[in-house]
């Protein structure tokens, strides 16, 4: 064959340099850096918003726990000599997510022992990122209030916040409530009424919708978490199966405790709007690697996270437990994955889906 | 009193009873087993690497006792302990060979020509079964290490695209054997130290032009030594009862290197000179 | 007749919709490339028994002129693609990249048809025998991709009940226009070859399924289509994989291919429209196939657009007619990019199902980096075979192979959207691949 004009443009195509690969050959541009840099983007808002209500005690804790995590994910790459995944970002996303879940009167060292439970003792050890059967900020969160409960529920409002609480300060609503059902499951009193009533007002509830009450850095402001949310799932990062499912089964719940023995707990409103169901549902939950790959599995998921949440903070001794029930239902994950099982295509066609078209068989 | 004697004598009444079932099914559903097999199992390497065709050291050490299989099928096991077994069968040792495996083949990423740039699994039968990597020669070695992961005792090294087998660390299992795509592992004996590291098929010139390193068939080593070597079509093969040396190696002078001794192939920084 | 209308979903459950490109080369009309002075043929173009060549180095031939009998029952003949003699025999670069045998046709310029098959213009007279006889002798195979002889096709044994015919005019592949064009084209071929078929198969309903981003293929085809009024032309939606052959029958006809099983037993045969066009060319004209119309396309490429190109042209050749490149190339693939064979050389030939040439550069191709799997479930949710992707990645990545198969893996498509989506750049399909020919190699040796 005559090689030389074969092909006018030979430098354009040298032999040896074209690429083999097995199909596909094109590929979307999503990356898994790209999905963690688009998160830590959705969390901003909330970011904004804890910095407003808590000055820059705020962003001290949350630059502290990201640089601690990223640090400890370099040092477990550098020990362990696994190659280097600092570089997808995801040790980023859960610093950011555990500062959120902290208060923001919390010393260093906790952030640095906080992330070292994250990164090395909930990722790492389990072969590290895609392993890790629990979510990482949910475990770091739990150990902390367990060993630290002082320090993670102590918000004072702080002088160099921009915003000063008015209102409900100080004590957490959450563990008000949770006093309050544990001395008025018997005998309702006036008092308790009172509270209740305090609670379930459109006033109360507004100032918990913007953030307006105590807790921990990102639970707060449920407005900055919502618009938080919809980005993500504009972006297409998640899906609403899991952050739907624990909000309605939250609702549905509360309302039939309240409706079988009225006066237990405060509204379903109340629930979702303080403590960290919001952050909990639409940011940790939701967690790729430690939820359900199915939808049927996802609600199922975010159905036991709801329940769990409910039962503690109405009948268990702490006042808030969505990072509980975040960790309890990552446990089950495995049996739910297994039970939600998705049958391929044409395993299991309807009986009669075929019947031959009448008059077409000569 | 009396309760803790009562206590006492109940006690001791239970203990004999059970104590009399326990001797009598000790006896009569007792499993014959053979001391020797426990022996033998810790004299076996323990590696379980399957290279005798059962199931484990154990299952090996079971059949060698109760079946009478060939101890020297265990090509890990060290002469010490190889003698030892012996001894405990009551059988003589024998001549037992070591083998070791041979890649046929030294086309590292240097010598042979790339076809294209193969980006995928990194897996050489998952390769294989695409266009087979990158390496333009079709029997040469895809270089992925399939068969380097799959190797027990850490004896086969990927270096520069190629899979390079350390006589000294090979056992000889011949787990290797079955996990190359391009059948490039053949089992030698240990004592045969040099070879032609080519398994290419082709006809001469197509082969040169795909690696450097190909068995070109000038027949240079045929005519130094006839006896040494065996010419079937494009390919030279070292014949097993040859005793080359070194030294006739290098008096050769194969062209193109494929002729090597296993100590100058396997030597850290081969790859670069070519053949001596 | 109404009550009895099947149920049309149009679509099918995941799925994604990649840029599709197909603006490259949708525009321009087919074009036709001048003579060349030499073909490489590769002889196995059809899935089953290879050919046997009947003519030998230095026989002179003539256009049309069969150079290969069909091996056996699920094969098919070969033709030569213009006159002149019969070069070397060699092995030349298949298609997936093993070697294969391939006969050069050295062209002496006349390009001189040999004495041709009866045409049959009234072949609504003769008996389904002849025409089925027809198919087969001229060479007929699959052309969406698969080469399945289309007489095997269209012989479905006794006991399978078929009533639908389904032509699959849906062309999903991203960047491919060959069947756009076709149908814009060749309307009256298309439909005169979905008519000889049903003839074939004793049936008279024919539903035509074609993407709805081919408006002007579905206005033709509807137009011409007035005179019969069994057949059906539905607008699927726009959505890869429609054109698999089990997603193409549910979304036409409702009905669902069970694991494993075949489009026969559900009574629909599927046809391609490059076949229907074949068929029409070999039964009214008493035309082999020799040549088929092929999309060579891609940002490097400086004309880009659809061609008659005959069986046997080197892809340099083809590159040639579509004036050359203007910029580097990274890959070279053979079909769409979805499904396509990448090559490593420009040595190959266009076969009987090439569809496509297709060049992509450095920056469009993106490379495997086998991240860790998130489980983020973006494989499951496109998924058209509803695979638990995932799962069934991570089993093959640690080589647990027997899990595979209890996770369906032999279900898979190979339709490679879950590679498309993964955010971890994990190689599924490729991994899918080596599980099957484990499980399938596996159950050979226990058999």
């Amino acid at each position: 064959m005559d090689e030389k004009n074969s092909v006018p443009e030979k430098e354009f195509l040298q032999e040896g340099s074209l690429i083999l690969s097995s199909s596909p050959h094109i590929r979307t541009s999503m990356t898994t850096s790209r999905i963690m840099l688009q998160v830590l983007l959705c969390l901003l808002p909330v970011v904004a918003a804890s910095i407003w209500f808590y000055g820059w005690n705020a962003l001290r804790v949350i630059l502290l726990c990201m640089i601690f995590c990223v640090g400890m994910e370099y040092l477990w790459c550098k020990i362990a000599k696994t190659p280097h995944t600092c570089k997808d970002f995801s040790a980023l996303v859960t610093g950011l997510i555990l500062a959120l879940n902290l208060s923001p009167l919390i010393p260093w060292w906790l952030c640095l022992i906080g992330a070292f439970i994250a990164i090395i003792i909930a990722k790492e050890v389990f072969g590290g990122l895609g392993q890790n059967p629990f979510t990482p900020a949910a475990v770091a969160r739990v150990a902390l209030l367990i060993g630290a409960t002082k320090p993670m529920t102590t918000w004072a409002p702080l002088p160099s916040a921009f915003h000063h609480f008015d209102g409900v300060t100080s004590a957490t609503p959450l563990s008000a409530a949770a006093e309050f059902s544990a001395v008025t499951s018997a005998t309702p009193t006036a008092a308790a009424n009172t509270q209740l009533a305090i609670f379930n007002s459109n006033e109360f509830l507004w100032n918990a919708f913007l953030g307006n009450i105590g807790g921990c850095l990102g639970e707060t402001s449920t407005l900055a978490i919502l618009i938080g949310a919809a980005g993500l799932v504009y972006l297409g990062i998640i899906r609403l199966y899991i952050p739907v499912a624990i909000l309605a089964t939250i609702t549905i719940f509360i309302w039939i405790v309240n409706g079988i023995s009225p006066g237990t707990t405060p509204g379903p409103m109340f629930h979702l709007l303080t403590g960290g169901v919001m952050i909990g549902a639409f940011f940790m939950a939701t967690d790729y690697v430690t939820s359900p790959v199915t939808n049927l599995g996802k609600i199922v998921f975010g159905a036991g996270i709801g329940i769990i949440v409910c039962v503690i903070r109405i009948w268990g001794s702490y006042p808030e437990g969505m990072s509980f029930a975040i960790v309890i239902m990552n446990a089950l994950v495995p049996l739910i994955d297994k039970l939600c099982y998705k049958r391929p295509f044409g395993w299991n066609p309807p009986a009669g889906t075929f019947q031959p078209r009448r008059g077409e068989i000569k | 009193m009396t309760n803790i004697l009562i206590a006492a004598a109940v006690l001791a009444l239970l203990g004999l009873v059970l104590g009399i079932l326990i001797g009598y099914t000790a006896k009569r559903f007792a499993v014959e087993a053979d001391p020797r097999i426990e022996e033998i199992t810790e004299l076996l390497p323990g590696a379980n690497c399957g290279g005798c065709g059962y199931a484990g050291c154990a299952d090996f050490a079971k059949e060698i006792v109760e079946n009478d299989a060939n101890i020297s099928s265990c090509s890990a096991c060290s002469e010490e302990n190889f003698k030892k077994i012996a001894e405990i069968l009551g059988k003589e040792a024998g001549n037992r060979e070591k083998q070791v495996a041979v890649v046929y083949c030294s086309g590292d990423n240097h010598k042979a020509k790339r076809l294209a740039r193969y980006n995928g699994l990194n897996d050489c039968r998952a390769a294989a079964a695409l266009s087979g990597g990158g390496k333009t020669c079709r029997f040469g070695c895809i270089g992925l290490g399939s068969c380097a992961r799959r190797c027990q005792f850490g004896a086969i090294e990927i270096r520069n695209g190629l899979a390079i087998v350390h006589p000294e660390l090979c056992e000889g299992c011949g787990n290797c054997i079955d996990i190359c795509p391009r059948k490039l592992i053949r089992l030698v004996p240990a004592t045969s130290k040099i070879h032609v590291y080519c398994n290419s098929l082709e006809k001469g010139p197509v082969k040169r032009k795909a690696c450097e390193a190909a068995c070109i068939a000038c027949k240079k080593c045929v005519r130094a030594v006839p006896d040494s070597f065996n010419a079937q079509g494009f390919l030279v093969r070292v014949t097993e009862d040859s005793n080359l040396t070194e030294e006739t190696i290098r008096e050769i002078a194969c062209p193109t290197g494929a002729l090597d001794t296993v100590a100058h192939h396997t030597a850290a920084n081969s790859g670069k000179e070519g053949a001596a | 007749m109404k009550n009895n209308m099947p149920i049309h979903p149009k679509h099918f459950e995941g799925g994604i919709h990649p840029a599709d490109h197909k603006e490259l080369s949708a525009a321009g009309l087919i074009r036709n490339i001048p003579l060349l002075d030499k073909y490489t043929l590769v002889i196995q173009q059809n899935i089953g028994a290879p050919p046997k060549l009947n003519v030998q180095k230095g026989d002179t031939v003539l256009k049309g002129q069969k150079i290969a009998d069909a091996g056996g029952f699920v094969s098919v003949p070969l033709h030569a693609p213009t006159s002149g003699t019969i070069g070397e025999i060699l092995e030349i670069p298949g298609a997936n990249g093993a070697p294969v045998q391939a006969v050069e046709i050295i062209s002496d310029g006349k390009d001189e048809w040999c004495e041709p098959m009866t045409p049959y213009p009234n072949w609504r007279d003769q008996n389904r025998e002849l025409l089925l006889e027809r198919v087969r002798e001229a060479g007929i195979v699959g052309m969406g991709g698969a080469a399945f002889p289309t007489h095997a096709k269209l012989s479905p044994p006794p006991e399978k009940i078929i009533d639908t015919l389904v032509i699959n005019g849906a062309e999903c592949e991203p960047y491919l226009t060959a069947d756009d064009r076709l149908m814009r084209e060749y309307p009256e071929q298309v439909l005169t070859g979905a008519e000889i078929c049903a003839k074939i198969l004793r049936i008279s309903h024919i539903v035509i399924g074609i993407e709805e981003n081919k408006p002007d293929a579905i206005n033709i085809l509807r137009r011409k289509a007035k005179r019969n009024r069994n057949i059906q032309i539905i607008p699927l939606h726009v959505r890869y994989p429609q054109g698999g052959e089990k997603q193409l029958i549910y979304a036409l006809t409702g009905r669902k291919v069970v694991a494993g099983g075949l489009p026969m037993d559900v009574g629909c045969v599927v046809q391609n429209v490059g076949t229907l066009k074949a068929i029409a060319d070999a039964v009214t004209e008493g035309r082999p196939l020799i040549e088929r119309i092929v999309t060579v396309t891609g940002t490097p490429v400086k004309d880009t657009g659809n061609f008659h190109l005959r069986l046997g042209t080197p892809v340099e050749k083809a590159l040639e007619a579509a004036g050359g490149l203007q910029s580097p190339v990274g890959k070279l693939i053979l079909g769409g990019p979805m499904m396509g064979f990448a090559q490593s050389s420009l040595k190959v030939s266009v076969s009987k199902n090439t569809s496509g040439i297709l060049f992509l550069a450095n920056d469009e191709v993106r490379q495997f980096e086998a991240g860790p799997c998130l489980s983020c479930g973006r494989c499951v949710d496109a998924c058209p075979m509803r695979l638990l992707v995932s799962t069934l990645s991570k089993v093959c990545e640690n080589e647990r192979y027997d899990l595979a198969e209890e996770n369906y893996v032999l279900s898979c498509l190979e339709c490679g959207i879950c590679t498309y989506v993964c955010p971890a750049g994990r190689p599924n399909v490729q991994h899918f691949r080596r599980a099957k020919a484990e499980i399938n190699e596996k159950r050979r040796k226990n058999k």
